[in-house]
């Protein structure tokens, strides 16, 4: 019984080269000069700014909406859940490119209807951007405890003469608190970890300041500013960690039916955060789409980006299957698959500095697609190893026992029961990475070989060119990749709701 | 034929399973029956071979384990069925009893049998407790087992189910002919389908024999009380004959006591009658079955005892009443306050 499980082994190792970029920035900021000077504190405070207006205009947004959704008795309330979950799927570099190039004057908005608009740029235009595609991590974070919530306790407050209004403020939002919390920090996560957005809204955040030093051949900086960041990162996971799940007994939930006006109004109020953050960049790719054509693209990009996710999906899979066999047989394992988790936690920006270093200690490596794989998998080997893990999980050891106890080796079993039981989430897992891997950014930009154009980077250099009109073709491109990705996780959610009602009936 | 010898089970250094010792007759059912944590799950495993055991031999002829020589599972023609079921969920309910099979005859004389001729095409989850529990029966017994285990096969069911199934799965193994090790902390199940039973108590076997003598004359009090309601009263052993208080029965020593015992007294041993200011106890508290009561009394002496009457008694708590003993097969009698947790 207390033998070693064979995926221990692997899975250590696994863990051991998630923590090497750390190891490396530590040993990189080691010989760096300045630890912290006045400009660091600027750069300090606009992170931060950014993280704070973030959280407050994500809960700001993602709150009513979670209680529209989860509470109203909406016409299709599927197709309302999807469009208003959508901005999720889209990278927000996609939203910081559209709604710089479309505002101010000069604007695209100026130019097609004629009106003039505020520049959107700097703090404002970042914080809006970012509250903007980080909504919907409150909104479901905060659904999901909503619609775990018994009815019966504003019933009762109801019928004791509360408004219903009054019931949603004293009875209601003060329960789903940790759910509020727990989405509110996953936004301020992403805020820290975004490269695109600030870099385009030219605010000066760490993850922009980090890019700007590793450009100037200051990658000792660049290693200081990445451990500067961590350790904010660090302290908003630990935050999370600490944000505990409700522990109310789950009852029937709570459905509202308000009159026809009054739910157009609230749809209608929830117009402007889909226009602006859908509607708006598919317009505008599609104007520059007709007004400039496909001019300077070239299928080479996407098929670049297309082959280097498919590896990083294949690897990541390969390594997640030991590292989620591992967490299933014991605590050792568990802690091992935590490690592995902290990839997830490093922004890209900070993985891409890292292995810049890696890969110039190890010249066989330096500029190399395998490095740029690399990054993908250890930043978004926790996708697959989640999958994996939930679908190996919910396998019944007693499965394996029976077809064992009916006379097949352990190689049959293996063969006939865990891979068929697993292959689906083996697949799905690999599908997230893949589409993660396609919108990646600054990892892409930072490691990519010379002359390998991925959709993102063509994206970059297109701002950075200020040819906008160029963006069309891999802006659209992307945005399809993200509508798949959306597509794919619904339907994973809508299996485990499927599964849910399938344990009730048992 | 299966014999398992002096099989102790460890799980670290926590004795599971203590110095087994049984062997199963062909075609007999062998029902395990003790409270949780006894290790009779433990035992179900350590015969598959899903776990390892720690001390002595299981053989079943054809193949031996000890704790040195490990025999896998798929080598020891086992069939286990399981409390979860554990039907392959992406496979149809025929490709689940066919899972091994290259002849299926077996398998379409199984699903015949337990009538699920119409469901081969269904897959596991849409299938009722009742269908699922048929199902892993089916696919165990078309594998042609040596012997087969259940482990509380029953405990996921409704009441209203156990009842019809326990005899639905008791007709299909002695159909089959072959012999079976039933797991279960039903008591009532125990005694009614078994051939023989076995009463574990913290990984020992406090008795094993057929269910008649177990519940009449059981070993020790703990397999008295854990069978069904015990009451004890105190006597004087002499002879064949037992002197108490409500006259002198004819006794059977356990354990062997001598001179003072107590006398185990089945609430079917005794009779009731209403009395107005006579009679020999006082009415506790009274419940009532359906069929019949159970009362609680409290005889003069101060000693209390249980009695099942008739529906037709109406005595209420603290009326008078007068006790008997009026059963004629001798009683268990046990030594005074031998022990008093069993």
């Amino acid at each position: 019984m207390s033998r070693w499980p064979r995926s221990y082994l692997p899975a250590l190792l696994i863990a051991l080269l998630a923590l090497a970029p750390i190891g490396v920035l530590f040993a990189l900021a080691s010989d760096s000069l300045a630890l912290f000077d006045s400009h660091n504190l600027r750069v300090l405070t606009n992170t931060l700014l950014l993280l704070v207006l973030t959280m407050l205009g994500a809960t700001l947004i993602g709150v009513p909406l979670a209680l529209l959704t989860a509470y109203v008795q909406l016409p299709w309330p599927r197709l309302w859940l999807i469009l208003l979950a959508a901005p999720l799927a889209l990278p927000s570099y996609i939203g910081a490119f559209t709604l710089y190039a479309a505002f101010g004057p000069g604007g695209e908005i100026e130019n097609l209807l004629g009106l003039p608009t505020p520049t959107m740029d700097g703090l404002w235009g970042a914080a809006l951007v970012m509250s903007l595609y980080t909504y919907p991590f409150v909104m479901m974070t905060t659904r999901a405890s909503l619609l775990s919530l018994d009815a019966s306790l504003v019933n009762a407050a109801r019928t004791l003469g509360m408004s219903l209004i009054a019931c949603l403020w004293w009875v209601v939002l003060p329960r789903v608190f940790t759910g509020i919390a727990a989405g509110a920090l996953l936004a301020a996560l992403y805020a820290l970890s975004d490269f695109g957005t600030p870099a385009i809204m030219q605010l000066d955040t760490f993850t922009r300041v980090i890019f700007v030093e590793y450009n100037a051949f200051g990658l000792g900086q660049a290693a200081m500013l990445s451990l500067q960041l961590m350790v904010i990162v660090g302290l908003v996971l630990f935050m999370e960690s600490r944000v505990k799940g409700s522990t109310e007994r789950p009852g029937r939930q709570l459905t509202l039916w308000p009159a026809r006006w009054q739910t157009s109004l609230m749809l209608l109020s929830a117009m402007p955060v889909v226009l602006l953050a859908i509607v708006l960049p598919l317009t505008i790719f599609f104007a520059w789409l007709i007004r400039e054509g496909t001019g300077g693209f070239e299928w080479q990009f996407a098929w670049n980006s297309a082959h280097a996710s498919l590896l990083a999906a294949l690897v990541a899979v390969i390594l997640a299957v030991p590292v989620a066999l591992a967490a299933i047989a014991g605590p050792f394992g568990r802690l091992l698959e935590r490690i592995t988790y902290l990839g997830f936690g490093v922004p890209g920006i900070v993985m891409g500095t890292a292995l810049v270093y890696l890969g110039l200690q190890l010249p066989f490596l330096y500029q190399t697609l395998a490095l740029l794989v690399l990054a993908y998998v250890m930043r978004f080997l926790p996708l697959a190893v989640g999958t994996v893990r939930s679908t190996a999980e919910r396998l019944d050891p007693s499965m394996v026992k029976a077809a064992r106890l009916l006379g097949a080796s352990p190689a049959e079993a293996f063969r006939r029961i865990t891979l068929p039981l697993t292959m689906r989430g083996m697949v799905a897992g690999a599908a997230l990475v893949f589409l993660e891997a396609m919108r990646e950014l600054p990892a892409t930009l930072m490691l990519g070989p010379t002359g390998f154009e991925t959709l993102a980077t063509y994206l970059w250099r297109v701002y950075e060119a200020g040819y906008f009109g160029r963006a069309a073709v891999p802006g659209l491109l992307l945005i399809l990749i993200s509508a798949v990705g959306l597509a794919l996780m619904l339907s994973g959610e809508r299996r485990a709701e499927f599964a849910l009602t399938e344990d009730h009936r048992r | 034929m299966l014999k398992v010898s002096n099989l102790s089970v460890n799980y670290g250094d926590t004795p599971v399973v203590k110095q087994l010792n049984l062997a199963l007759d062909r075609d007999e059912i062998m029902m395990l029956v003790g409270p949780t944590g006894c290790g009779k799950t433990t035992i179900l495993q350590a015969l598959a071979g899903l776990i390892p055991i720690t001390e002595g031999e299981i053989n079943l002829g054809s193949w031996s384990a000890t704790a040195t020589k490990m025999v896998p599972p798929e080598k020891r023609n086992v069939g286990m069925v399981f409390q979860d079921f554990a039907l392959f969920p992406h496979l149809t309910v025929e490709q689940n009893v066919c899972f091994r099979l290259k002849n299926t005859e077996l398998a379409d004389h199984w699903l015949k049998l337990l009538g699920l001729e119409g469901l081969r095409r269904a897959k596991p989850a849409n299938l009722s407790g009742g269908q699922k529990q048929r199902v892993a029966l089916a696919r165990t017994l078309a594998h042609e087992p040596a012997f087969v285990l259940l482990d509380e096969p029953l405990s996921n069911l409704d009441a209203a189910l156990k009842d019809s199934l326990r005899w639905e799965i008791r007709n299909a193994l002695k159909t089959a002919g072959v012999p079976a090790i039933w797991v279960t902390h039903d008591q009532e199940e125990a005694l009614s389908v078994g051939d023989r039973v076995g009463i574990l108590n913290r990984g020992r076997l406090e008795q094993i024999a057929d269910p008649e003598t177990c519940f009449a004359e059981p070993a020790n009090r703990f397999v008295a009380r854990f069978l069904g309601e015990a009451s004890f009263l105190p006597g004087q052993l002499q002879g064949q004959d037992v002197l108490t208080e409500l006259g002198n029965v004819p006794g059977k020593a356990m354990d062997c006591a001598s001179g003072q015992v107590e006398l185990l007294l089945r609430p079917d041993d005794l009779s009731l009658v209403a009395e107005t200011d006579k009679g020999n106890a006082v009415v506790d508290w009274v419940r009532y079955e359906g069929g019949s009561k159970l009362y609680c009394v409290t005889l003069d002496s101060g000693h209390s005892l249980r009695v099942r009457v008739s529906h037709e008694q109406h005595s209420k708590p603290g009326e008078r009443v007068s006790i008997a003993i009026t059963t004629n097969h001798p009683l268990a009698a046990f030594a005074q306050q031998a022990d008093i947790a069993g």
